[in-house]
This record gives structure tokens, sequence and C-alpha cells, in this order.
């Protein structure tokens, strides 16, 4: 990506010194080592994609440092920009393919995947199968299950891998029963106490096909026969319920379904198009909830903004007069809730406005109980208060320094040509002042248009909305519902999600736009 | 990672505004005092007013937090009593590691804070002193990563550590590494441009004078250039380290277990638990996790300004 400069500089020496070069070769082995461990567990696992780009930034990266000579510039980009790419590049991208997927609660992984847990989930003991002695034992991988079947012969087998014959020599019996294997560890009594509930869940298939049933064991001791209900067949794709003969059939949207509709648990991932973005078209109610949401956003950020920047200003005006006594005092205590961390103002405001025993109701309005934040006008009110009230010091200390730049003898040409006071703030400080400030005014829009912090923790976009199945509140922006219905619902649906975060990106996208035409207009004025 | 936005005042303006502050008091003969209300008198009303609604709320939790009583309701009368009951509480609570959310937070704050003001410089440094292809295009793409906050990807941030923390648990889920790994993936697209822009102010001569003594480029950059813009240096890393404290959306997301939280998210939920009867508890978390960040704030608050206002300028 980068050619070697030619124009600015001449051709610089290597790294100076023994020293760095020592470091740099330190440095480099180990992103190289880490980077083959990596390659080789994404290779077992299979991520082949993932291998082949681990390879190639890993070959890049050693060669921008040990080319002599060459790639110079991007010795110094390399290491911001492989993070940049992948924490804010790739996952933006990666956002929009998850928008077009099922992605969520129930639909987190593979089909191959959902299919054995299915399986795995409906699985019931076997009546008058035979005690098979086993031992807990672990490896890296997880529990498994050392297994004397009644035979005598022993096997070993987890979750993931089915039982294996063992030889006599790789085992370590006693009364007949098998109590440790090579490469396995055999857990304590204290430790089945303690994962008991881990070791109930174990299901350890016989053989690759799942339909030959599995080993549980709920005493550590004996484990009997499960089998599943549920059968795959693998030449139609489809589930049958060997009980009541239902046949599942993969239905397209990611998970088995009956003739009836009914639907299997868990699911898989898969695209469904534009399904997420018609979501709010096709229920009305979230639809509406939705603009509700858009139009409040738009409104919270603006608000705040005009506000915030009218007491910043006014109170600049008032104390920009250098006969006035204390006014550093002034000053400093006015930016104390600048200086306070964001998150626990919001907080501290909480138990401020909490409506029964808060110090807003209780002593300024001597035991009045104004819902602060729970009715939801009033909410929307009292969040803006919040906000304003973190907001004007920052806009405070932008306009003094604005109004202090603005030269003398431009107020004195005016006062000349015969202008008052107000005239003179008006008509030559306050465009003045704009120009400067307007391009801060517009990325201070921009920051309380994904205001998560404020909103989320006075009042987590409640009060809720009635009437719909999402969680969506009177005071919610866009991007504490992106949260919400990510994080904190009982069904998180990402794909949903992540759509919504687009809408975010296409609104922030249009903002920033305007705002650099709106800087260049306003320069242009000067 | 910053979520503060920056302050632009003019330094040299207030200077010189302090020095007309002086000269303009002692040239002002005494006023009678209807004069006075009508010209001073009002600032200072106005004044006060603002002062007691921008300082209630702290002075309020700062009085919570002293309060013996435990409640909300208890709280409501202003240092009535004074003890440290609450910080004893709150340091002692095994349930809720106070302490170790503090430590969380400080060595992400640290780590981040020093990583991004490294990474930040390294990049502002190759786009300020060399000449390559696409560099014009890469200043003008990272102004436009600028304007997309990581937060509005929280969703792909969570599901990428998920599936990172499938090769590497340590940097997966719930872990404080991977946090700042993604932290650092903001590194350069907030801080370049500004760095850019102070790395500029630094004449080239200095470069090429070291350069014909046979200094190498990076000799250079450690050894002259990092000190002389070590202004934009604090303040970067100052601004990062506030931004990164107060981060709650991407790691709320992602850590979990109580013993790996970071202020901002265990005092969260201390509050959101039972809010009255956990508040002055809360409040003498609170006070304690403000004032590092506040007394780091007004002490360095010219620092700030001036490295802005320099770099800032185009």
């Amino acid at each position: 990506m980068a050619a070697p400069d030619t124009t600015g500089l001449r051709r610089p020496r290597r790294l100076s010194g023994s020293l760095g070069l020592l470091a740099k070769i330190a440095l480099l082995a180990v992103v190289d080592a880490i980077a083959v461990f990596a390659i080789m567990l994404l290779a077992a696992q299979g991520s082949w994609i993932v291998v082949a780009v681990v390879a190639l930034v890993t070959v890049v990266v050693n060669a921008v440092y040990l080319v002599p000579g060459r790639f110079l510039p991007a010795k110094y980009l390399t290491p911001g920009l492989v993070l940049l790419g992948i924490f804010q590049v790739f996952v933006v991208l990666f956002s929009c393919y998850i928008a077009f997927t099922n992605y969520g609660f129930g639909h987190n992984s593979t089909k191959d995947d959902a299919i054995s847990q299915l399986i795995q989930q409906s699985t019931s003991r076997v009546e008058d199968s035979p005690a098979y002695r086993v031992t807990v034992v672990e490896n890296l991988s997880g529990l498994g299950l050392l297994v004397t079947d009644p035979d005598g012969d022993v096997s070993v087998g987890s979750a993931e891998q089915p039982l294996q014959r063992l030889d006599e020599g790789q085992v370590e019996t006693e009364a007949g029963v098998a109590v440790a294997a090579d490469g396995w560890t055999t857990l304590t009594t204290g430790q089945i106490v303690q994962r008991q509930s881990d070791i109930a869940s174990l299901q350890v298939p016989f053989s690759d096909d799942l339909d030959d049933g599995f080993l549980v064991t709920a005493d550590a001791r004996n484990a009997y026969v499960f089998v599943s209900n549920l059968s795959y067949d693998e030449a139609t794709d489809t589930l049958t319920d060997t009980d009541t003969g239902v046949v599942y059939v993969d239905g397209g949207e990611g998970a088995f379904v009956s003739p009836d509709g009914e639907e299997l648990r868990p699911g898989w991932q898969v695209l469904v198009g534009f399904e997420n973005f018609a979501y709010p078209f096709q229920s009305q109610a979230f639809g509406q909830a939705l603009i509700g949401v858009t139009i409040w956003t738009f409104a919270f950020a603006a608000i705040s903004v005009g506000l915030s920047f009218l007491l910043g200003l006014a109170l600049a005006v008032t104390l920009n007069d250098p006969r006035l006594r204390g006014r550093n005092v002034y000053r400093v205590l006015a930016i104390l809730p600048y200086a306070f961390p964001s998150f626990l103002s919001a907080l501290v405001w909480l138990g401020l406005l909490n409506t029964e025993f808060g110090f807003v109701n209780q002593v300024l309005l001597g035991g009045a109980a104004v819902p602060w934040l729970s009715d939801p006008i009033i909410a929307k009110i009292s969040v803006i208060l919040v906000n304003v009230w973190l907001g004007f010091p920052y806009m405070f200390l932008v306009c003094t320094g604005a109004l202090q730049s603005i030269p003398e003898e431009v107020t004195e040409a005016a006062t000349v040509d015969g202008a008052r006071g107000w005239a003179i703030f008006r008509l030559i400080k306050l465009p003045l002042l704009l120009v400067s400030i307007a391009p801060l005014l517009i990325s201070s829009f921009a920051f309380n248009f994904n205001n998560f912090n404020i909103i989320y923790m006075l009042t987590r976009g409640g009060p809720r909305i009635g009437g719909i199945d999402e969680n969506v509140g009177h005071t919610d922006l866009l991007i504490t519902l992106v949260y919400k219905v990510a994080f904190a619902g009982q069904g998180a649906d990402y794909g949903l999600a992540s759509a919504l975060a687009i809408i975010i990106f296409v609104i922030v996208a249009v903002i920033s736009a305007i705002s650099f035409r709106q800087t260049k207009a306003l320069e242009d004025l000067n | 990672m910053s979520t503060t936005p920056p302050i632009p005042t003019d330094a040299p303006a207030q200077q010189r505004a302090s020095d007309a502050e002086r000269i303009a008091r002692l040239r002002q003969p005494r006023m009678r005092p209807g004069r006075w209300i009508a010209e001073i008198g009002w600032r200072h009303v106005v004044g006060l007013a603002v002062v007691v609604f921008a300082t209630f709320p702290l002075v309020y939790v700062l009085s919570a937090s002293l309060n013996p009583t435990g409640t909300l309701t208890g709280s409501n009368v202003l240092f009535r009593e004074i003890s440290v009951e609450n910080y004893v509480e709150l340091l002692s609570d095994t349930r809720r590691p106070y302490a170790r959310w503090f430590v969380n937070t400080m060595v992400v704050g640290v780590v981040t804070s020093l990583a991004t003001v490294f990474l930040g410089a390294l990049a502002a440094y190759a786009f300020s002193r060399m000449r390559f292809t696409g560099r014009r295009v890469g200043l003008l793409s990272l102004l436009l990563v600028q304007m997309f906050p990581q937060l509005l990807a929280v969703v792909a941030i969570y599901l990428l550590m998920q599936g990172l923390g499938d090769v590497f648990p340590i940097l997966g889920l719930d872990s404080l590494a991977g946090l700042i790994l993604v932290y650092l993936g903001g590194a350069l697209g907030v801080n370049t441009y500004l760095m850019y822009g102070f790395f500029n102010t630094v004449p080239a001569s200095i470069d090429e004078a070291a350069k014909i003594d046979g200094a190498g480029h990076a000799r250079i950059f450690f050894t002259i250039i990092l000190r002389l813009v070590a202004p934009i240096l604090a303040v970067i890393g100052l601004l990062s380290f506030i931004g990164t404290t107060s981060e709650f959306v991407i790691s709320s997301a992602l850590l979990t277990s109580p013993d790996n939280l970071t202020l901002a998210i265990g005092l969260f939920r201390y509050v959101s638990e039972e809010t009255s009867t956990n508040y002055p508890v809360f409040a003498a978390g609170a006070v304690l996790a403000a004032i590092p960040v506040v007394a780091l704030f007004l002490y360095l608050q010219r620092y700030i300004v001036a490295g802005l206002t320099a770099g800032s300028v185009k």
C-alpha cells in the first residue's frame, strides 16, 4: 500500500542501533507465534477463510518490517491500521451482514450444530438398558466419560467426540472399573460435586450417527443409554419424531418446521434478505414506535444542543466582563459538571429525581410526587434537563474562548458607527461567534444523537410504550433501542438490532455530509 | 474512543483577557451602587444561580456519601451527620468488589490511553513527515471513519469477540484484554487527525538537521519528535482516558462476571438493583471514582486547552 518515499525525504536509514533491531525482532517473533497458534486452532475448527486472512496479514506485517529500506510509512501505520481494520471497519461491514440474517436467540449457530442440539435435547432413557460403570474425566476440550461397559471393555468420549475403544495399556483399572486414562484427568469427588449440573447434562454419543444413542450419568458412577426421539435423515434433510411420526422439514428460514407449522428450537443462522428491514412495516405497532423513537432522537439531540448552547452562551456573555470580580471562581465551579465523569452524573441524577425519596421532590418541591422518570412526557423533559446540565459547561468554555478571540477593534468600529450593546452582539459578535462554533454544534449534535449513557442510565429508555412485543420506551434513542433489541430483551435479535444500527449509520452519514458543506459555507461567509 | 467532545478554547486570548481585566480594574473609578447593579451586580446574580445549578447535584452526592443513615430519604438533609460508614461498607462488600472495579477501570483506562497515544503518534508521524501514495486518501478516510463511533457496531463487536474467544479465550468475552483491544481499534480514527495537525507545526528542518547528523527515522521519531509534541500527546491521552473510563455500551456487552466489571457497569448495576437503599453507598463509590478524574481535569485544564488550540489550528 505504500511506495518508498521519493519526494520529501531521502531514503532513511533502517532502525538505528542494535537495541532497536532486537526489540523489533522480538516483537515480530511474538506476533508470528500468536499468528501461527491462531492459524493452527482455526484450521482445526475448519474456518479456512479466517485462516487465509490471518496468514495474509501476518505475511504482510513481516514483509513490512523485514524488507530493508522499503515500506517505510507502512512501518508506522501498520499497527494502528490492523486494529482499525478489525475493530472499526470490519465490524461495520459485519453489522451490515448480520442485518441480513436471522442471527439471534434461537438462531445462533450452524445447521449441523442445530441438528445435533435438537437430537440431544429430546433424548430419553431407554428402559431396561444396562448400567455402564463410568468415571468422569476431563481434558482440554471439556468433560468426558471413561466407560466400562457390562462386558468389561473400556472406552472414552465426550460431548463432541463419540466413544472410542481404549486398549488395556492406556487405562488404569480398579476393581474392574476403569478409573483413569492417558490424556485425561480424573475428576476428584470435590470437583464432581462442584460441577454436578455440567456432568448431569453431559451426553456422550456412542458413534458419529447420533441415532445410536448417548450415555448419560446422573450420579457420576452409573450411566444409562438414552436415545433421542428425533432422527435426522441426511438424504431427505428431515427430522422425524419417532414417537409421533411427525416429519419436520427445513422450512428455509433457519428452522425445522412440521406440516402444522410448529418450529423446532434451536434453529440456525440463515440469510433472510430484507426481512429485518421490512419488519417495521409488517409489525405496525413496532413501525410506529420506531418512527416515534427516530423523531425523539432528533428532538433530543437538537433540543439538548440548543439549550446547552443558549445557556452556555448567556453565561459566557455574562461573565465576559473584565470588571467582574471572582470570574475564575465562577468559571471553575460552572465547568465542574463537565469534569465529572458522565456516567456518574446520570446515576447521581437518578437518585435526585427519584419519585418517592429523591431530593428534588422531597426538598426542592416540598414533598411533591412528580414522576420525573416514569411519566412519558415528564421523563423526556427530565432527560433533556440532565443533558443540559451536562452539556452547558462545554458550550460555556467554547463560547468564552470564541468571544475572547473576537478582536476589540470590531466592537469599537461598530460603536463608532453608532451601534449599541444589543445590536453589536446580535449583528457583529454572534455571527462571528457562530462561524467558529457551528462545526462544534454539529459535532455535539452528532454526539448527542448517540448519547447512550444518559438515556440508558436514567430511564433505560422507559417508560415502556404499551402494545408492542418489543421493549420500546418513550425516551429510547435509536442507539439504546439497538442495545435493548440485541442484549437486554428475552429474545436477543442481533439481525434486527444490526438493521436498526444501519439506519443510524445512514443518518449519521447524512449529518456528516451536511456538516462538511455547512462548515464550508460558513467559512466562505467570513 | 473519546466520548467527550474537545474544548477548543483560545488560551492566549484568555491570557490577554486576564491582563485586560487587571488593567481595567485599575483604571475604573469606583461606581455608584445603582450603576454597579446595572452593569456588574446582575452578573454576580446570574453567575451564582448557574453555579448553584451546576454544583448542587455534586454537593448532594458528597453529602449523601457521608451520611450514615443508609437510605435515599436520609440523604435529603445535606451534611446532617458525617461518617465514613458508607465508604467502609463500599470497600468491604465482597459481592460487589468495588476495589476490583476501580483497578480494572484504571488498568483499562491507562493501557488504552497509552497505547492510543502511541499508535496515533506513529500514524501521525507517517502522515506528517512522509510522502507516499494513498496518503491523502488515507487521511480523508480517517476523517470519515471518525464519524462512525464504534458503539454503533456493538452487536458485531460482541459476536466478533465471541468468535475470538473460541480461539484465544484470554481475549474473548468477559476479558479486559479483549476490551482494551476493541478500544484500540478506535485509536486511529479519533485522534490521528488532531495529532497530524500538531505534528505539522513542528518544523521539518529539525528532522533534516537530525538526519544530517546521522539519525535514522526511528531515532528521529522516538527521541526528537515525540518530545516536541508532548502537549498533544498529553491531551489525547487524557481525553482517551476520560472517554474510556466512561464508556458503557461496549464494555457492558462484553464484560459479565462481577470481578471483571469496570466502574461504569458496576456502579450502574449497583444503583439499578435497589436505588433507594443502596444510594448512599453508591454515592461513596461515585465520589471516590470522580475525585481522580475531576482533579486531573482541573489540574490539566490549561494544558488541555493550550494543546487543543494548537492542534486544531489549520
